[in-house]
């Protein structure tokens, strides 16, 4: 069984803790073995949120802020770039009665950093 | 021998066709920027004594890329493989860049739907627009969308760094794409041209700069990307752009269409606007700025206010409404109504739109209902609306036009 944690920061909070701490949190967790995929997100105006409705695909900036909604949910895809995430994001099924928010991974800015996820498989 | 003012003349006229083109070459806006400057800068020094080349364009694109190329090397910073072959030419070759017009055109398009991407707020959409294609300064923009200059620079530099990290594509979207892009790039375009010739708040005088753009950008897409509703956004920009002259008559001043000396409209703008009109209806798929468009052609067609062909109006802005139900667009098609059936119809139409929450403190709505309780001799009530028409509006030549309105009404 796995857990997904997400991280909700306001701007005041958001560069607090400092890359260095996060990397050595998230390789201890991969160390340990249970860590299937964590990436850092930049900031919230990154963002770009897809709905479907009507057959008719429509999207919004920034993130999902309503507090009526919550995640439901992630997947981490593989696109090459905006345009083709955004794509994707409009065929995952609960795009009919949510809303999906497309954000880009961020690297960590640390000496010899590499991505602890897996790769997406090879086109 | 080339003028003195030469490089400036391309600097305005071909400066931001070669920051699209770079753009694309280089992969991203501060660099193209950089590689812009140097382009122009080296063109100072080697123009006045080498003279103008050729092809002004491509040698500056060609400079401008080959210079940020070098940098890029020297800075220790990864270079595409297939740039390396350029660099190590001695000297920039323009005769070897594609020049035609098309691939300059091409990147421009580019670049408006990259800062037209939906995936950005509208008025990051416009600041980058303003800022990128049409080559505006921060701070003319900033006054134009009444913010101050800090705001407009963090909007644009927040709208750059979601284009580079989200990676936004720089490209033009696939034909299959268009429906659901170009909507977002024709209401930024009709945004810039309505902020240069009706500001919605202030005491700003217009800005024919600003709507000389959105009509220069309206026309680049009805040549490259022809679709019925570009051609009927032009059309629209171009009409109401033949009245700017009478309706600015008096510096400072609102003069309304019914008041307009029509002796001033431009005739050849209204000739072009009413036949990108009428191909924009013969498509058979008519959108709302095909039809607004439409309604400015039947006006520009009127000898006066009283001769207006108002049925026509009104069966216009029915088909309008079938489209887009708005209640403004609803007050609209009340007084073209009113002018058709007489006063009393029309106000009764418009005291009911003005159940509605949009309408019910829309300065323009009571506006209207005191011109109609005015028309039905209902001169206390025309008062107490203009006055709450006056209370309303945030615009200073609205504001003084209501209150002319006001004076000549006759003492009851």
């Amino acid at each position: 069984m796995k857990y997904l944690c997400l991280v909700y920061l306001d701007d005041t909070h958001w560069s607090a803790c400092p890359d260095q701490e996060c990397f050595d949190f998230a390789k201890e967790l991969a160390e340990s073995g249970r860590l299937v995929a964590a990436e850092p997100l930049h900031p919230g105006h990154t963002a770009t949120t897809v709905r479907l409705r009507n057959g008719q695909t429509a999207l919004y900036d920034g993130p999902f802020a309503e507090t009526k909604e919550l995640l439901a949910g992630f997947y981490l895809i593989d696109a090459k770039d905006l345009n083709e995430a955004l794509n994707i994001a409009a065929r995952i099924p609960p795009v009919k009665y949510g809303s999906i928010e497309v954000r880009p991974v961020r690297e960590l800015s640390v000496a010899g950093y590499h991505s602890f996820s897996h790769q997406a498989a090879p086109r | 021998m080339p003028g003195p003012n030469a490089l400036e003349e391309t600097y305005r006229r071909d400066g931001r066709k070669v920051f699209a083109t770079l753009v694309r070459l280089l992969g991203g806006f501060d660099m193209a920027e950089e590689a812009l400057h140097e382009a122009f800068r080296i063109a100072a020094d080697r123009w006045p004594v080498e003279g103008v080349p050729r092809n002004p364009t491509a040698w500056l694109v060609s400079v401008g890329r080959f210079r940020a190329i070098d940098r890029m090397r020297r800075d220790g910073r990864l270079v595409p493989l297939d740039d390396v072959v350029h660099v190590v030419e001695a000297e920039p070759d323009p005769a070897a860049l594609p020049d035609e017009e098309d691939v300059l055109e091409d990147d421009q398009l580019r670049l408006i739907f990259t800062c037209c991407h939906p995936s950005l707020a509208e008025e990051a959409q416009i600041a980058l627009t303003l800022r990128e294609v049409c080559g505006l300064a921060t701070e003319a923009i900033a006054r134009a969308v009444l913010v101050k200059p800090t705001t407009l620079a963090q909007r644009i530099v927040r709208a750059k760094s979601k284009i580079r990290d989200a990676r936004i594509p720089y490209r033009v979207p696939e034909a299959d794409e268009l429906p659901e892009r170009s909507p977002s790039v024709l209401r930024v375009i009709y945004l810039i041209f309505n902020e240069g010739y009706a500001p919605s708040t202030g005491e700003r005088t217009t800005n024919p700069e600003l709507s000389q753009e959105a009509i220069r950008l309206a026309r680049l897409l009805r040549d490259r990307l022809p679709q019925p509703e570009a051609i009927g956004l032009l059309a629209l920009m171009l009409l109401h752009e033949s009245r700017r002259a009478a309706r600015e008559m008096i510096a400072g001043e609102f003069i309304s269409l019914e008041e307009q000396d029509r002796a001033c409209w431009d005739r050849a703008a209204i000739a072009e606007g009413q036949a990108l009109a009428e191909q924009a209806l013969r498509s058979g798929r008519i959108g709302t700025y095909a039809l607004q468009a439409a309604i400015a052609a039947v006006h520009a067609d009127a000898l006066c206010w009283a001769e207006t062909d108002w049925a026509q109006i009104v069966g216009l802005y029915d088909a309008l409404l079938r489209i887009e139900p708005s209640p403004v667009i609803a007050l609209n098609r009340a007084v073209a109504l009113a002018m058709r059936d007489g006063a009393a119809a029309g106000l009764a139409l418009v005291e009911e739109l003005m159940r509605l929450p949009e309408l019910a403190h829309y300065a323009p709505a009571h506006a209207a209902r005191a011109d109609l309780c005015r028309r039905a001799d209902r001169y206390n009530e025309a008062c107490d609306a203009y006055r709450r028409a006056l209370e309303l509006s945030e615009q200073g030549p609205a504001k003084r036009y209501f209150q002319r309105q006001l004076d000549r009404l006759p003492a009851s």
